[in-house]
């Protein structure tokens, strides 16, 4: 074939590479769907498992129960068969750890942001930031292992040197591990809200005459509250959604109470506990860990859902 | 002037006061974050010094032809077979003829390791020429004395308080005295899998457990996850579709990793019916783990690469895949391999889906592919936590400091890669 002869555009391998193209397409698409089936897969397989499980246990006692004593009953007419399966208190022990936890990580994760942001020069910040990342990199069967090595131990024999009573795992010991964890997560998204704040407001506040500790206090922090807001929520989420450290330092007993110096458990440490070891995958004490699952899943995605909706509806449009 | 200015003046010093101690908060809430990691990582890496050496009792061992192989013949299975506690046994009695009763006699061999008969089996099957002979042989001691020698077992404390007796102790003694007591290097802890005895426990299964896993991970989530992100950033219009598919990805980073390890129970093992405990499935719940993270890092690097490439390209005649995928994804590849290295590095340290999927097994083999049963670094860091031994405190130590090793080396590899492919346009 001559070159004149030859067509100018080869439609023969326009065809095959439109074919091919589309393929990719398919592929692609397939791809990132596969985000989409994780969540769909989630929440498919908790609402089924927890289904199975409320034709076994009333959703009210459930949700409002007092009683957590997970149980399958080996004879019919022992006492106790039932077992009970009231998730208030492990929702209790959960909030009382991750509230320990943010006392800890709120002061010091907003005292850190607004230090790196307001006050530190490039070079410290360009050693501090990075060295508190290493905090949210470490394993958190490392903080576990930390807390119930070291820090219950301390909690213990101060308690017992104040004359209090401390249980061997605390969850002020769990809490207080939580919380160093959790402090890069908020110090860094605060960090950055503090950072989008614009300098002009910060120079009108200098030039009426307010000291720079007034002008972060009256100006920035209103004006990064919402940021601010929604990076607590997002570390209370994952303060609640945290497992190994409460399963190694947190007990298992389900105790309804305020004090931290009590031993409680959480959902998480109910679920480990529940699903390791062996296991008749058809037995109420199985299945509820699926239905506290569900729980767990949904108080996180409201957490998040709302961190998102604050930033979305209260940031303050500047420039 | 002066007369007006005065009167603010105390004022002044307060807010001044005030600045200063504002400003100390920020240095001390640092400190304090910054100190607890010091703290911790100083406690954890202290601890873990002890297991990076063992301690071993030197033996004479009369390899009794006897108790070996009486028939003489050497045969490979009955030298296998032999009873070679009875020597070690045998031995001891001999190094404290006065031990007597059955009680004192069981503390006396509780000196040595379990492992010790299999040390012995290994040596005679590499040279059967030792039957027969008298050898001094070098066996672990168990994790007690091991303890005690390490110094964390205090003796001055009351007998029933310490987990030896004054008995044990005194032949330990005795054994220092003769210097037949040493601490060698403990490579075992690198090349063993887990064992119920603390002073024979390694790592290797582990080791080879996360890195399967990782491997799976890799595998999967790698490829579906610049895929996906190639889609959203190069192809997909802007539509519900695809804001949807931009929520859910947002909101997958967010959930707790322990749902996603019962997503895995739940779908893979009991709905697909794959085996438990496997690297495989780890591997899988891992990759889902970890594909937000490599979407939203490999997006951000797509959005890096200019407009410029991509006209180029087209105005030259590129189809749209031929410009995404041969100018476009090799620009931002780099970025994508380092928000794959740091998504990975989250998922080498997370346990509690791996405890969802089985994979808390004792394992002491070495899993050889990824259909057979493991466990992983973090979930034996957690396994050998709960362990009651004084032993184990130091091994879990030091697999943390191994694990912390591995993060620390796989994020520098991120920083290097971020730091040579790094390309300003």
């Amino acid at each position: 074939m001559s070159i004149a002869e030859r067509p100018l555009i080869d439609v023969t391998s326009q065809r095959g590479s439109k074919l091919a193209g589309l393929a990719i397409r398919v592929l692609l698409i397939a791809c990132s769907l596969v985000a989409v089936a994780a969540t769909l897969g989630i929440i498919l397989s908790l609402a089924f498992e927890a289904i199975r499980f409320f034709e076994r246990v009333p959703v009210l006692d459930f949700l409002f129960g007092l009683e957590w004593s997970p149980q399958t009953a080996i004879r019919n007419d022992q006492v106790g068969a039932e077992g009970s399966f009231g998730a208030i208190p492990l929702v209790t022990g959960t909030l009382l750890i991750s509230a320990i936890a943010m006392t800890v990580a709120t002061p010091l994760g907003l005292a850190s942001a607004i230090y790196l942001a307001e006050y530190a020069g490039k070079k410290t910040r360009g050693l501090i930031k990075p060295a508190l990342e290493i905090l949210a990199g470490i394993p958190t069967v490392v903080y576990g292992f930390f807390a119930a090595l070291t820090i219950a131990p301390i909690i213990r024999l101060t308690g017992s040197e104040l004359g209090l009573e401390v249980a061997s795992e605390s969850a002020l010991a769990a809490g207080l591990a939580m919380g160093i964890m959790i402090v890069p997560l908020i110090s860094s998204l605060s960090d950055d809200v503090i950072n989008a704040v614009p300098q002009s407001l910060r120079d009108a506040s200098y030039g009426l005459g307010a000291t720079p500790s007034e002008t972060i206090r009256k100006v920035v922090l209103p004006a990064a509250l919402p940021g601010i807001a929604s990076s607590l929520l997002l570390a209370t989420s994952r303060a609640i959604g945290e497992t190994m450290i409460v399963v190694m330092a947190a007990g298992l007993a389900a105790n309804l109470t305020a004090n931290p110096l009590a031993a409680v458990t959480t959902i998480t440490v109910q679920i480990v506990a529940l699903l390791t070891g062996d296991q008749e995958f058809d037995s109420a004490k199985t299945l509820s860990a699926f239905a506290l699952g569900m729980l767990l899943f949904i108080l996180t995605l409201l957490l998040n859902v709302a961190a998102l909706h604050i930033v979305k509806h209260y940031r303050e449009q500047y420039d | 002037m002066t007369e007006i200015l005065q009167p603010s003046l105390p004022g002044l010093k307060r807010r001044h006061a005030a600045e200063r101690r504002f400003q100390l908060y920020g240095k001390l809430a640092i400190s304090l974050a910054l100190g607890f990691l010091v703290v911790m990582i100083g406690v954890i890496g202290a601890n873990s010094i002890g297991a990076f050496t063992q301690t071993q009792v030197a033996l004479s061992i009369r390899f009794d032809e006897r108790t070996i192989d009486p028939e003489g013949k050497r045969e490979p299975d009955a030298l296998a077979q032999a009873n070679y506690g009875a020597l070690v046994k045998a031995s001891l009695r001999n190094a404290f003829p006065g031990v007597k009763g059955r009680r004192d006699k069981r503390k006396l061999f509780g000196l040595v390791s379990s492992d010790a008969e299999f040390t012995l089996q290994k040596k005679v099957i590499a040279d059967p020429k030792l039957v027969g002979a008298i050898q001094k042989i070098w066996l672990v001691t168990s994790d007690d004395v091991d303890q005690l020698v390490k110094g964390n077992i205090d003796p001055s404390l009351p007998e029933t308080s310490r987990r030896l007796s004054d008995r044990e102790i005194g032949w330990i003694e005795q054994l220092r005295a003769r210097g037949d007591i040493k601490r060698v290097t403990n490579t075992s802890f690198f090349t063993s899998g887990d064992s119920r005895e603390p002073e024979l426990a390694g790592i290797l299964s582990a080791l080879v457990g996360s890195a399967l896993s990782l491997l799976v991970c890799f595998v999967l989530s790698f490829p579906i996850g610049i895929l996906a992100a190639v889609y959203l950033e190069e192809f997909a219009p802007r539509s519900v579709w695809s804001d949807i598919i931009e929520i859910n990805i947002n909101n997958l980073a967010a959930v707790p990793s322990i749902v996603f390890g019962l997503l895995g129970l739940a779908i893979f093992l009991n709905v697909f019916g794959l085996p438990r405990s496997t690297p495989l499935v780890g591997g899988m719940v891992l990759a889902l783990m970890t594909l937000p993270t490599i979407i939203i890092a490999s997006r951000a690097s797509l959005r890096a690469v200019p407009p410029s490439i991509r006209e180029a390209a087209l105005a030259l005649g590129a189809s749209k895949v031929q410009t995404t995928f041969h100018h476009v994804t090799p620009l931002a590849l780099p970025g994508m391999l380092t928000g794959a290295i740091v998504g990975m590095a989250r998922a080498l340290g997370d346990t509690a889906p791996l405890l969802m999927v089985g994979m808390v097994a004792f394992i002491v083999d070495v899993p050889k592919s990824i259909f057979e049963p493991a466990t992983a670094l973090p979930v034996q860091v957690f396994l050998w936590a709960d362990s009651p031994e004084r032993a184990f405190v130091e091994k879990t130590s030091a697999a943390i400091m191994v694990l912390l090793l591995f993060l620390v080396l796989m994020n520098l590899v991120a920083v290097v890669l971020r730091k040579k492919f790094e390309r300003r346009f």
